[in-house]
């Protein structure tokens, strides 16, 4: 009881600055509505301005740039904020926590969804690997969130969502844990714990102990800007870049053209799709709005979003970050398998939908 | 003097937090000894799982993100 008196003290001041925040919150998020609804008209009457003639080519790549930049800017700004407030609420630690007691199945499940509101980056992929591992998650359930996490996160999703629409975005978020969780299992049921790295099989710790973090309200929503300032701040000019090539690809490439390579008909297209993706290394940033233009020229949508999940899931970087603790042949069967997943949804996509 | 380790495979985070750690313990007037632990087999025997971590005197007070410097400060005094 007596370590309360100190906490009571400092009570009434903390709820003071939580209010304030909090009301600075709300305020700012009310002028974000008020701003965003004002950018189509603005980005009307500044084509309008710039004395393009109406319905040509270049009009209408401008006025998709113009329009369509701080459009994707501030609606990524809004969801990075969004899920930085909640991931202060999650932290790998007690990820790990909740996953250690679980058996696989259940535990790819949540192994899954954790993986997109735990904090995560691909930085500490290989600290996380082994700080699961070694506390007795199993390797399939650890596949199952590292999968999801860089895969199915708030850039992607929100670009998709300004973008494309959130009918796609809500597809993609289902079939992206769906990958997650079945190539976690499947790794799983393969039983490849020999094919770690010896060290990572010899690690032995006891999980660490942290002091519980005490965050107020303020924090959260510092938490949140801080992750705005760290995310659009590194992925604006991958968006700009990527709106501008679909700006171009908007305005210059003809309709036929797109929808005969990667097409429904072009059963072919989903594995080039997934191969062509493996060595590029772009962030949900610069891929969706190229993305974007290329479903609008016919582009089929599972070859599309096969193409994206391998862009973002299955990049070089990440393997050869991971090669410290796995064996080329445990890579080799992720690649597989994952890679086997996102086909899957390709190819059930262009069948479901025309 | 205390000893501080900061864990993590050398990100810029990790940099940020050793950087933090210095300015903090030289507004406190503390003596302290910052090593970088970049090994990974080193880094997961402290049983975190996220980094950067932060171990001082041996006790692991954060994992992931930058820390905030109060929170520094005070474990630094602690």
């Amino acid at each position: 009881m007596s370590a309360d008196v100190p906490l009571r003290g400092q009570e009434p001041q903390r709820d003071a600055s939580s209010l304030v925040w909090g009301a600075a919150t709300v305020a700012g998020v009310a002028v974000w509505f008020l701003v965003y609804f004002q950018l189509q008209p603005v980005s009307r009457w500044l084509v309008a301005r710039l004395a393009l003639e109406p319905g040509t080519r270049l009009a209408d790549a401008v006025e998709f740039f113009l329009y369509d930049t701080p459009k994707v800017l501030m609606l990524l700004t809004l969801v990075v904020f969004a899920m930085g407030v909640v991931r202060s609420f999650f932290s790998a630690e007690r990820t790990r926590a909740v996953l250690a007691g679980k058996r696989e199945g259940l535990g790819n499940i949540a192994a899954a969804g954790l993986g997109i509101v735990t904090p995560f980056c691909s930085c500490s992929a290989v600290p996380l690997f082994v700080g699961f591992v070694s506390a007795g998650v199993p390797l399939g359930v650890t596949f199952s969130f590292l999968i999801a996490a860089p895969m199915v996160n708030e850039v992607a999703l929100g670009l998709l969502f300004a973008l494309v629409g959130w009918q796609v975005a809500a597809v993609y978020l289902v079939f992206g844990l769906s990958v997650a969780i079945v190539a976690g299992w499947v790794i799983g049921r393969l039983h490849l714990e020999g094919w770690l790295e010896e060290w990572v099989r010899n690690v032995r710790a006891n999980p660490a102990e942290l002091p519980p973090d005490g965050m107020s309200l303020k924090d959260r929503v510092r938490a949140g800007l801080d992750a705005v300032r760290d995310i659009v701040g590194k992925v604006w000019m991958w968006i700009i870049a990527g709106i501008a090539a679909g700006a171009f690809i908007h305005g210059y490439v003809p309709q036929d053209l797109l929808a005969s390579i990667m097409g429904r008909d072009a059963w072919w297209s989903v594995p080039a799709a997934v191969v062509l993706g493996i060595p590029m290394y772009s962030n949900a940033a610069g891929i969706i709005p190229v993305v974007e233009a290329l479903l609008a020229k016919g582009a089929a949508l599972g070859t599309v979003l096969a193409f994206m999940m391998s862009v973002i899931a299955l990049s070089l970087p990440e393997m050869i970050i991971l090669r410290k603790v796995l064996s080329l042949k445990l890579i080799i069967v992720f690649v597989g398998v994952v890679g086997t997943g996102i086909l899957a949804v390709g190819f059930l996509f262009n069948a479901l939908f025309s | 003097m205390k000893d501080v380790k900061v864990l993590g495979p050398g990100c810029s985070r990790c940099q940020a937090t050793a950087d933090m750690v210095r300015t903090e313990a030289e507004k406190l007037g503390l003596d302290v000894k910052v090593e970088k632990v970049t090994d990974y087999a080193a880094i997961a025997g402290y049983g975190i799982v996220s980094t950067p971590g932060l171990v001082i005197d041996g006790k692991v007070v954060h994992a992931g993100g930058l820390p905030k410097p109060e929170d520094v400060s005070r474990w630094l005094s602690e």
